[in-house]
Formats: C-alpha cells, sequence, structure tokens
C-alpha cells in the first residue's frame, strides 16, 4: 500500500471538488474492497476523500412508488430496511448472500457498484492482467479460470482482453429491478440505468463502469415495480456463506390474475463482466404459465453465446439449471436462498 | 490421587483466550521495534538479474533491504538447517544466491520503524529476471517418478513392506476385482494466525524470540545452527500458536530472515507474513494414487495392489506413508505396495493434519466401498469380512483395537441399519440423501520428553516441558495429569510450556503429544512425590514414618496411608520440612521399547456420514456425520471432542472444499487468500456426532492414551465421497468434490 | 510457454510518504491519542499503536473475520478500515468485554463465559473475532434460529472447526437473554 494523503469534507461538493483537484484521488465510503486492493498493490490511490460524512444515509419512498437508497446506507442497513423488506424482498436477499454480516456492515450502497472483480490475476500482481495493466495479456485466459466470465467477452480482435467477472450479488438485483444510478460531478447531476452502468471489457477492460471521472454515486433510485411476491435470488458457490457466486441468478416474475406470466426479469451473477440480461430470454415467458421446458428454453437462450475457457466451462450448464431451479421458485413463491437445509430450531 | 483424568472439564487457558490476553507470536512487544516485510519471487524458476533497492531505501524511515547480494554471512553447510523435522536432502536457505527455486520464494525483507513503512518499500523493489522453465504439474510429470532418498526421517515413515504373496495371480484369478485411480490437490494448512517472528535483540546480543511454532527447541535449533550461535545465547517463546496442523513442525522462513535482520541491525525485529506468503512455504503434496482389489465372492479380499506417487521439491525428499495403510487395515495375503515422488518446482511439502493418512486411508476405504457394490455386501459387513487384529504391513498384533466397537455404537447411532444400499433411493425434494462410511486409523506413537516439576514453600506446584500447545489442550491435561498425580486441586497447578529454556520436548505433531508429554509429566510428578513423602517421613512423628512408597497415596493435598486416611502429611508440611526451599524434581520419560515392539499401536475410527445432493446443481452438504472413536484412554472429554470435531469438519473441507490450485504455465498457486481457498464456515458444518469407545491399552504408554488430533479427520473424505455416490450413484475419486464434479 | 508479463510497470509518482497527524480514538470508553498516518488500518492501530493485541490478524484482506470488532455496536473488520476515519467512534474489542477484573470469571461477558463453557475455540486465535462477532450478532437481533446463528457467524472462520461449539455458546446466551434486553 502507497502513502496517501487524506481528507473528509461533509458536503457533496466539496468532496466532488476535492476529488477533481487531487491528483489520482478516489473516494473511499465502506472501504472494503479499495483498501484490499490498495493493500495488494492493486490501487495506487495519492489521495482518499472520505465520503463517510456526506448527508447520503437516507432511504426515502419516492412520490411515483418508488425507493431511493442514499449511496452511504450500508448493505447491511438497506437489506433489513423495513421497505425495502416489504417492497424490495429479492434485492434484500441478494445483498444477503453476499459477503459476510461485518462486511455489510461497511459496506455502503455506492461502494457495491463499483466493486472491483475477484480474478486471481487481477488480484495478483506477479500475473499478466490486461485489467490492473492495460496491454500486459490475461493470465485467466490460458491459465486457471474457474471463476471467470462465459458471456460477454468479445473483444475487436480474437481472444478476449479479458474474462473477468463482476462480483456483486446486490447489482444483480439491482439490475433485475431496473434500477437507476444517481450520480454528482464537475458537470452536475445525471441518472444512470443500471443497465448501463457497468460494462463489458470489449478492449478497454480496465474501465468496469461508465461513470466519468470526478463523478460521484449519490443514490439508486429503485422503480415502483415491487416484484415482492414471485421473486428469488439463488446463488451457487463452493460453501455454503462467504463466497463469491459461480453462477447466482435474481428472477422477479409479475404474474397476472390467471396465473401466467406477465412480466419476467432474469439477471444473471458470476458470469460476466457485468450483471447479464437478456430481454429477448425474458420475453419467451410472457404470457405463459410454469413449464420446466420452456424454463429450459429461456435457460438456453439466455446462455446463447457462451463460452467457456476450460475450468469454467462447467458454468454454462450450471447457469442454464440454476436458471431453471429459480423460474421454478420464484414461479411458486417459495422465497428460499440456494441453502436447501434449514434446521428449524427456533430459538 | 485426585480425579480430573477423563472428566470433560474447561481448558486452563481459556479465559486467556476470551479476553485477548493469550499472545501469539507477533503480539510481544520489544523496545525500538522494527517491521520487517518479505519480498517474494514473481517467477517459478531462474535467477536474479538484478535487483533494485534505491527506491525503497530512500524512504524516510527504511532501515534496510537485505538481498542475497547484501547479506550477512550464514552457515554453509546444508546440515546447519537441517531442522527436526527435515527430510532427506538440501534445507531451503533464504537469501542465498539469485537462484529462484520456486514461486513466492522470499527474496528480500525490508526493514522500516513501522509495519505499513515496510510493506510500502517492498512494493518499491525493482527485480529483473532470467526464467528458466519450470515443471509444477504432477499429472503431466509421472513418468519422473522415483524412488525416495532415505534418512532419518525414514525411521518415522518407512517404505512400504515388500510384496506379499502374488498379488498378479491372485487378483487375476479374483471373482470380485475393482480398481480405480484415486488424487487430491495440494493443500495449505492456512492455520489463522499467519507465521510471525518477533526477534528481541537483547544489550548482549543474545536473542529472545517469540515464534510461531510447533516446537520452541526446534527453533532454537535452527537458528543457533544457522547462525553459529550458542544455545545460551537463543531463546525461543511460544506459549500460544494460532493453530499450526503441521506447518509449525519445521522453522518457516519468516525466522530466518528475522534474525538476519535483527543481528545486523542490532535491533528487534518483527516479520509477520501476509496470507498470500502463507501459501509460499510446506503444504499437503498433490498425490496420484492407483488401487486394484481382489476379493472372492464371499467378500473376503485377498489380493490388495496399491501404489502412490505424490510431489516433492527439488531440494528435498519429502515422503508419506500412504500406501501401507491398506494393509495395516486389510488382512489379505497378497499385497504389492509401491511409493514413489517426483521432484517439481515447489517448496518442499509438509507434514499437514494426518500426513499420508488423510491421503491412503480415503484412497483404500473408497474401493471398500467400490468393493461392496461389486459384491453387492453392506460395506459395514463388508469390513466386518475383514476385519483383522492384526496389522499386516509390519505382521504384529494391536496392542489394543476396539474398531468393532465403533462400528457397532457408530452405526447404531447413525441408524445405518436402514440404508437402502441402492444410489438415489432416499431423497427429499430436490436433494438427493447418501449414507457413505469409512474406517479411520491413525499411529499412536511415543517419543521420549522431559518435564521439571517444582513444588513451591507456599504449596503450589509448577511443571513446565518445553512442549506446544496448538489449541490441542495440552495445557489443560498435562495440569489435570500432574494434579491427579499429586492429589492436588488443578488452581493449584501451572503446567507451562513452549519455552526452549524448559526440559526437553519433541516438536508438537503426529498425535504424539499427549502420551509422550503426557507420560513425562506423570513420571516428573511420581518422582517429585517421592522426594516429598522422603520429606513427609522426616517430620518429627511423621504419621508415615515408617511407610512404605506402595502404602501412600496422594489425596486432598496430602500424602496418606491407602489404609489409614488419617495418617497424614500436608505437601504443605513436606515442603516446610526442605528447609525453605521448593522441591524440585527434572525427569525423563522413554517408551517402553521392549514392551511395545511386539505390537503395532494405533487409534481407530468408524465414520457414518450423510450428505444432501442437489440433483440439478451439484451442491453437496453433510448434513449429519457420526465419528466413533477408539483412541485409548480420553483424558479430557471436553477437549477431545473439540479435536475429534475438528478434524471431522477438516475432513469435509478436504472431500468438498479445499485446494490450492496452480497455474502451471505460470507455476504458481492462484487462490492464496482465504476468499478463494475455501475452508468451510459456521453454515457448512451441521449435526457432527462424536463417540468415544472404551478402549483399555497399557501397552501403548503409561497412561493408556493414543493421541486424538488426526484420528478424527482420517475417516471423513472416504466416508463423504461414498455418501456422495450412495445420493447420485457418481463415484467421484478426485478430491474435492466441487459441484462441477457432480454435473 | 509463459503469459505476457507487464513490459513496464504502471507510472506512478515518486515515493513520497505523506506525515502523521495526531488521531484520537476511542476503544472501550477510553480515548487514545494515536499518532498515525492515513495508512494505518484500523487493526495495526490497534494491535501495533494502542498495543491491544486481543484483536487479531488473520489475513488483513477482509477473508476470515479474525480482526472483528464493534464500532458503535456494529461489528466489522477492523482490518479493512482506516483509523483515521473512526476518530469519534465508539469502538469496542474484546479487551473492553469483560467487566471489572478479566481474571475473575465472574467478571466475564456472558459471550466469553459461554466459549469456555461449549470449549468453543481450540488454538483461539480467531476466538476474540468470535466473541465480537456474536455480541455484534445479538446486538444486530436478525439471528432467530440455529441455522440463522450459523449463516450469520459465516464471516467468522475457524479453522481448527469449531464451529459446532461456538453455534452452541451463542446459541445459549441468547436463550438466557430476555428477547428486549
Amino acid at each position: 500500500m502507497n502513502s496517501f494523503s487524506y481528507s473528509r469534507p461533509d458536503d457533496v461538493n466539496a468532496a466532488v471538488g476535492e476529488i477533481s483537484e487531487q491528483t489520482q484521488a478516489k473516494f473511499i465510503a465502506g472501504g472494503t474492497n479499495l483498501l484490499d486492493l490498495m493493500k495488494e498493490n492493486v490501487e495506487h490511490p495519492q489521495h482518499l476523500v472520505d465520503i463517510n460524512h456526506l448527508p447520503l444515509g437516507f432511504i426515502d419512498e419516492l412520490p411515483e412508488g418508488g425507493l431511493r437508497l442514499g449511496a452511504l446506507v450500508t448493505n447491511a442497513d438497506t437489506a433489513y430496511h423495513e421497505l425495502v423488506q416489504k417492497n424490495y424482498p429479492l434485492l434484500s436477499m441478494a445483498i444477503l448472500a453476499g459477503a459476510s454480516p461485518q462486511l455489510r456492515n461497511m459496506a455502503t450502497n455506492g461502494g457495491n457498484l463499483f466493486q472491483r472483480t475477484r480474478c486471481y490475476y487481477f488480484y495478483d500482481t506477479a500475473t499478466a492482467c490486461n485489467k490492473r495493466e492495460p496491454g500486459s495479456g490475461c493470465g485467466a485466459l490460458t491459465g486457471y479460470n474457474r471463476i471467470h466470465a462465459i458471456l460477454g467477452t468479445a473483444s475487436s480482435g480474437n481472444t478476449p482482453q479479458c474474462i473477468a467477472t463482476h462480483p456483486s450479488d446486490m447489482c444483480v438485483a439491482l439490475r433485475a429491478l431496473d434500477a437507476v444510478v444517481r450520480v454528482s460531478g464537475p458537470n452536475g447531476d445525471r441518472t444512470i440505468p443500471i443497465a448501463d452502468f457497468h460494462r463489458l471489457p470489449g478492449d478497454e477492460p480496465e474501465r468496469d463502469n461508465t461513470i466519468e471521472p470526478g463523478e460521484l454515486v449519490t443514490a439508486i433510485d429503485l422503480p415502483a415495480e415491487h416484484f415482492n411476491t414471485h421473486y428469488t435470488y439463488l446463488k451457487l458457490r463452493d460453501r455454503a456463506s462467504y463466497a463469491f457466486a459461480l453462477v447466482s441468478v435474481a428472477v422477479a416474475l409479475r404474474l397476472d390474475e390467471g396465473g401466467q406470466i406477465a412480466e419476467a426479469r432474469i439477471a444473471l451473477g458470476g458470469v460476466a463482466h457485468k450483471p447479464w440480461r437478456n430481454p429477448a430470454a425474458e420475453a419467451l415467458l410472457t404470457g405463459k404459465a410454469a413449464d420446466t421446458t420452456l424454463f429450459r428454453q429461456v435457460a438456453e437462450q439466455l446462455l446463447d453465446g457462451a463460452q467457456g475457457y476450460g475450468n469454467n466451462t462447467f458454468k454454462i450448464e450450471l447457469a442454464k439449471r440454476a436458471i431453471v431451479r429459480a423460474l421454478d421458485m420464484a414461479y411458486a413463491g417459495s422465497t428460499q436462498a440456494g441453502d436447501a437445509y434449514k434446521q428449524e430450531d427456533i430459538l | 490421587m485426585s480425579n480430573y483424568i477423563g472428566k470433560p472439564l474447561s481448558r486452563v487457558d481459556g479465559v486467556a483466550k476470551v479476553t485477548g490476553k493469550a499472545k501469539y507470536a507477533a503480539e510481544f512487544d520489544a523496545p525500538d521495534l522494527t517491521y520487517g516485510y518479505v519480498v517474494s519471487s514473481t517467477i517459478t524458476k531462474g535467477r536474479i538479474t538484478h535487483i533494485e533497492t534505491s527506491e525503497a531505501l530512500s524512504l524516510p524511515g527504511v532501515l534496510s533491504v537485505i538481498t542475497h547480494e547484501n547479506r550477512p554471512k550464514i552457515a554453509w553447510l546444508d546440515m546447519s538447517y537441517k531442522d527436526q523435522d527435515a527430510p532427506p536432502g538440501s534445507p531451503f536457505r533464504p537469501l542465498r544466491d539469485n537462484k529462484i527455486s520456486y514461486s513466492g520464494q522470499p527474496i528480500a525483507l525490508v526493514v522500516a520503524e513501522t509495519f505499513e513503512l515496510a510493506r510500502y518499500a517492498a512494493s518499491l523493489i525493482r527485480v529483473d529476471y532470467r526464467e528458466a522453465p519450470h515443471e509444477t504439474n504432477l499429472d503431466t510429470n509421472l513418468h519422473r517418478a522415483r524412488k525416495p532418498k532415505s534418512g532419518l526421517a525414514s525411521l518415522l515413515k518407512p517404505p512400504p513392506p515388500k510384496p506379499r504373496g502374488n498379488f498378479d495371480e491372485v487378483y487375476a484369478a479374483s471373482p470380485a476385482k475393482v480398481e480405480g485411480r484415486y488424487s487430491h490437490s495440494p493443500e495449505h494448512h492456512n492455520p489463522m494466525e499467519m507465521f510471525a517472528s518477533t526477534v528481541v535483540y537483547e544489550k548482549d546480543g543474545k536473542l529472545t524470540i517469540y515464534d510461531k511454532t510447533q516446537g520452541a527447541q526446534n527453533s532454537q535449533l535452527y537458528v543457533t545452527q544457522a547462525f553459529n550461535m550458542s544455545f545460551s545465547d537463543v531463546r525461543v517463546i511460544s506459549p500460544f500458536v494460532g493453530g499450526a496442523f503441521g506447518s509449525g513442525l519445521r522453522p518457516q522462513y519468516q525466522l530466518f530472515l528475522a534474525v538476519m535482520a535483527a543481528r545486523e541491525l542490532k535491533r528487534s525485529v518483527r516479520v509477520t507474513l501476509t496470507r498470500q506468503q502463507m501459501f509460499t512455504f510446506g503444504h499437503r503434496p498433490a498425490t496420484i494414487q492407483n488401487i486394484a482389489l481382489g476379493a472372492d465372492s464371499n467378500g473376503k479380499i485377498n489380493a490388495i495392489y496399491h501404489d502412490a506417487v505424490g510431489e516433492t521439491s527439488q531440494f528435498e525428499d519429502y515422503t508419506e506413508i500412504v500406501p501401507t495403510w491398506s494393509p495395516m487395515i486389510y488382512p489379505a495375503e497378497n499385497v504389492t505396495l509401491d511409493y514413489k515422488i517426483v521432484p517439481l518446482d515447489v517448496f518442499t511439502p509438509l507434514d499437514m493434519r494426518a500426513p499420508g493418512g488423510v491421503t491412503g486411508v480415503p484412497a483404500i476405504e473408497t474401493a471398500i466401498d467400490e468393493m461392496a457394490y461389486e459384491l453387492g455386501i453392506d460395506p459395514l459387513e463388508l469390513r466386518l469380512i475383514n476385519y483383522s487384529d492384526r496389522n499386516m504391513a509390519e505382521d504384529k498384533p494391536f496392542s489394543s483395537k476396539e474398531l468393532r466397537e465403533c462400528f457397532r455404537q457408530g452405526a447404531e447411532r447413525f441408524g445405518w441399519a436402514k440404508r437402502n444400499p441402492k444410489p438415489g433411493s432416499m431423497r427429499d425434494g430436490h436433494n438427493l440423501i447418501g449414507w457413505g462410511m469409512s474406517t479411520g486409523m491413525w499411529e499412536a506413537n511415543q517419543m521420549p520428553a522431559r518435564a521439571e516439576a517444582v513444588l513451591t514453600v507456599n504449596g503450589k506446584l509448577r511443571v513446565t516441558s518445553a512442549t506446544a500447545d496448538i489449541g490441542t489442550g495440552t495445557y489443560t491435561i498435562m495440569t489435570q495429569i500432574a494434579a491427579d498425580t499429586l492429589g492436588m486441586p488443578m488452581e493449584d497447578v501451572l503446567f507451562k510450556l513452549g519455552d526452549s529454556d524448559m526440559p526437553l520436548a519433541p516438536i508438537e505433531g503426529g498425535s504424539w503429544t499427549a502420551a509422550t508429554v503426557g507420560s513425562a509429566v506423570k513420571v516428573v510428578c511420581e518422582e517429585l512425590g517421592r522426594k516429598l513423602f522422603k520429606l513427609a517421613q522426616k517430620i518429627p512423628g511423621s504419621p508415615l514414618a515408617k511407610a512404605k512408597w506402595d502404602d501412600v497415596e496422594f489425596v486432598d493435598k496430602h500424602i496418606r496411608l491407602k489404609q489409614n486416611p488419617a495418617a497424614a502429611v500436608s505437601l504443605q508440611q513436606a515442603v516446610d520440612q526442605n528447609g525453605g526451599a521448593a522441591v524440585w524434581q527434572k525427569s525423563t520419560s522413554l517408551p517402553a521399547m521392549m514392551k511395545q515392539k511386539n505390537y503395532s499401536r494405533a487409534a481407530h475410527s468408524a465414520v457414518f456420514v450423510e450428505v444432501m445432493v442437489d440433483e440439478d446443481l451439484g451442491t453437496i452438504r453433510v448434513t449429519r456425520a457420526v465419528s466413533a472413536i477408539a483412541g485409548g484412554k480420553i483424558l479430557n472429554p471436553k477437549t477431545a471432542r473439540s479435536q475429534i470435531i475438528g478434524g471431522m469438519v477438516w475432513g469435509i473441507s478436504k472431500a468438498l472444499e479445499e485446494e490450492s490450485v496452480m497455474d502451471h504455465t505460470i507455476g504458481r498457486f492462484m487462490n492464496h487468500s482465504l476468499a478463494e481457498y475455501h475452508v468451510p464456515v459456521n453454515a457448512d458444518i451441521h449435526d457432527l456426532d462424536v463417540i468415544f469407545v472404551e478402549e483399555h491399552d497399557d501397552i501403548v504408554n503409561p497412561l493408556g492414551v493414543k493421541g486424538l488430533g488426526e484420528i478424527g479427520i482420517v475417516g471423513m473424505p472416504a466416508a463423504i465421497a461414498n455418501a456422495v455416490f450412495h445420493a447420485t450413484g457418481k463415484r467421484i475419486r478426485e478430491l474435492p468434490i466441487t459441484l462441477d464434479k457432480i454435473l | 510457454m509463459q503469459t505476457t508479463l507487464p513490459k513496464q510497470p504502471v507510472t506512478r509518482p515518486a515515493p513520497r510518504l505523506v506525515p502523521t497527524q495526531p488521531v484520537t480514538l476511542t476503544i472501550n470508553g477510553t480515548p487514545h491519542q494515536l499518532q498515525l498516518a492515513p495508512w494505518t488500518s484500523l487493526l495495526d492501530a490497534l494491535r501495533e499503536y494502542a498495543h491491544l493485541t486481543g484483536t487479531k490478524k488473520g489475513c488483513d484482506h477482509g477473508q476470515c473475520g479474525a480482526c472483528t470488532v464493534l464500532v458503535n455496536g456494529k461489528r466489522i473488520n477492523s482490518c479493512l478500515t482506516l483509523a483515521v476515519m473512526k476518530e469519534g467512534d465508539d469502538i469496542q474489542t474484546i479487551e473492553g468485554l469483560a467487566t471489572g477484573d478479566p481474571a475473575n470469571p465472574e467478571s466475564l461477558h456472558p459471550m466469553q463465559r459461554a466459549f469456555i463453557e461449549h470449549d468453543a475455540y481450540q488454538c483461539g486465535y480467531c476466538t476474540p473475532g468470535q466473541i465480537c462477532s456474536a455480541v455484534g450478532l445479538m446486538n444486530e437481533g436478525h439471528a432467530k434460529s440455529r441455522s440463522d446463528i450459523q449463516e450469520l457467524m459465516s464471516g467468522n472462520i475457524c479453522r481448527c472447526g469449531a464451529y459446532p461449539h461456538i453455534t452452541d455458546a451463542i446459541q445459549e446466551v441468547m436463550q438466557q437473554t430476555p428477547k428486549n434486553a
């Protein structure tokens, strides 16, 4: 970790001002990912702007029925917030599937959007990584790539530049919910649909998202559509908790009175550089009732074009099966997580 | 006698552990302490052509960067680097020269006034290398397998016995046959405490070293030899060890580097490894095994073939006992075994919980399950058909073996009788349920050890021995043994360990500490008791004046006649008789070789496991497991249960989760963090049940104990793999069984 | 075969050191004035500067939970926050859980007593983090069942494998604690 200077402004304009004035400055909120990467010498900011004292710790209802999540509300406070649990249980479920209680008590909603990949090569400065050191190559492509992407890895050349995945659980739910990210920057405020916030690696794998220099996420807006009856977040990983997803699936369904699917949203985590959706696949479900064959078709469509690189090839079939299962669960209205084994001793 | 032995007592060091007062190696302070940070090689093999330290040294507060170019002179002979657990070969010497032998090799130590500064300065060091091609893949180098060199270590790890009978012929004629190839990935110990040494540079140049080790005297020996120092100038202290599981059996390189820096700078130095660097020394070697079993139609196994090839480094021949477990468990008449190693560009492997045992036993116990299906015989029944009271690897009877009782009690507790053998016959929704079982076995050794006991003038007993407590409960059981032997309350007994100045004890491993140090504690307390008895007899008008040693017992802080408890002298009175001085005794306990040599001595277990496997998604949960243990006398059922449960958790980890994955293209372990090297979390562990089967053994050692550090893990992996087969019909012979292998 | 390694390191500014500054941390109710540079983590501030070594470093990357402390009653990983960011906060460590003389078992926090009683540790290295985490779990109030405890204690790795006993200890303390306490 290099040495850096530190400041602690208490309003948004001051924070945005400071980040623009300092060279190689970064915002720090929870710090759970940034400090980790600084210790690994992957990130080397010269100045940190501590934004924890900005007034962004709110969760407010929006007039048209949505919910505005302040950027500095912790993941834990968001997941356990009464309105989130009642109206957006999918989001709550996804957040609680991620990290650990300690990390969720630290990590913020804004910071979660900026989580960087867990690719082994990105983290290890002894290896080649186009995301960390553009032009150095991708160690994962020919190396150990069990946790890597199977979708959206194309670049202009023949071989992908980067097969890293986005590690967030929360963002997968946000993608399914069509959240909107609110930012303030040197040129004023703007909103970014979550679909456009994260990006695919293409030829610039060093860029995780579309935020501009100096911009600060101030809030995340959840639209009025709640999806609070037929939803699930299914996360598959190498142990029961405290592990990143191999594959995760967020499903949000709206059923009509006859029990047929009026609208379906399916977002995948752990498979691409950003939470993955495919509107064409979702459309297959419109007007249909639950049907495993149909669900499998949807899964095939969602994984259309998927490519494995050796150790991660199993993810293609795993993702398909996870999609079918998650659709089953969501349709049935059973809200259990991936862990089917539950002991029922009530305290 | 008081009777603490056998009681489920809480640990004597419990308060220290729950209040944060227990101090580990990196937690001892020293005046003007400096901090060292290790720079690790980014290549796997080759030479350093240039190492640029100027930028790091330009920072105020950076005191030194020690590399192979500027290091002080160190011992020249290989012999000087041999610790008590060194395998045959030439031990690794940090900063010896510009040669790189494995990825992550330490190549420099930055010493600075603060930890943060040392860490930063380390990131500024630029290294140029000339790379050479490396080989790290066991699978693609099997053709290079060779017999290991033998050395001192071969005494404890003998090669497999010569073939017996005629395997080929009998196997060919066997009506029932199975064969398979079994493998597992390398694993790293990853104790929670990262390796650290705090070297305190005393005014006279003597060193007091707080080291993370399973043998303070082993670290002391290493430092004195490598740096040509006298024993009186090096004291190693290690009162608490934050887990080790074998990783502390050899001194790790941070010790060498910290000592070197302290002597060079004449200042105290602390070096703590990072979690990533915890993947840059010894590990459980990747091993590939082949097994073939031939049985008659009644299930009697007549032919066993078992070979194993493990990896080692290019500089030392690390070995394990692997195929020998087959004839140790099963009494076949026709047996062929083989064990070889392949030197690769990795660090020398290192004993890791049940080394060799949890490699060989799971393979044979999986093969036995395969044979049970081949024959259509219940797996438990098949094991009973092939039960043996003799260890056929040595052709000796066991000193005790209550495995049959383990099978019986374990099966009953688990409900094994209700098992439908058909794979996939039990389910709960999407979850397939499987039941599997396995035998476990681990040797019960005893080594020589010394201990000292002092009864102070105020009637308190202090007992010391230079052993370690890595979480095993050594502090507690030694206190129990001492208290019982001298009839004292445990509150009046203080057992201390982990100091090279204390009486000699072997490295704390191999499940031998309870037997070894426990025997020494018992002997020293008995001999102290004799001294106290003599003093008690000298008291004017002593009621014990005419008594013989055999007539007295030690009860309630008194020496009294067995026949007449009223005739008693208090221990306080006895020590008062010593002219105002404490009463002191130092003793040695040696294994009773003559008594032991005709017997094979081992702990056994029967393990029963239930798994739930999601039929679509491949996720596996061990929902319950029963381990029935025949481990001799159980000194403290509370700490003993913890050891077994810990072993069972390790078994789950080995079977389902943990592996160090190397990218062979670059020869580097890539999942070098606790986020990506998966060990179980709380939510992975469900119902674990432990049964201690009554087992009496007066041959194994005077206490009748067998040690419990390893037996808990040995049977678990095969029981789980067999349960996965029972659930899914898929036979996975490659550990860990991650979900992709089930899909 | 070799993958392409970085041809040259990314250009970074010349080394420089940001000076230390006084930082006041309130630890277990007592203000500690420390002289720290911004880069000192809360964990290192506790261990190396305040000499409170009860809080453990098991990975330094938020992947094990050994460094768990309570900040304003909530559990966090002290390795992944900067000390300077916690000025003005109420920091509670394992050293602050017992009331009075820690040598007296009666003064121990109920969670500490339960850990001893259930043998919910072996080597003891993860223990302070487990206990602080367990106290945080109770403060947070989201665990309703044994499996909830297990899930919500999964941020604390115990390599010795004491989990069943850890869960037993916590369950017992929760059962003994009045719901509204």
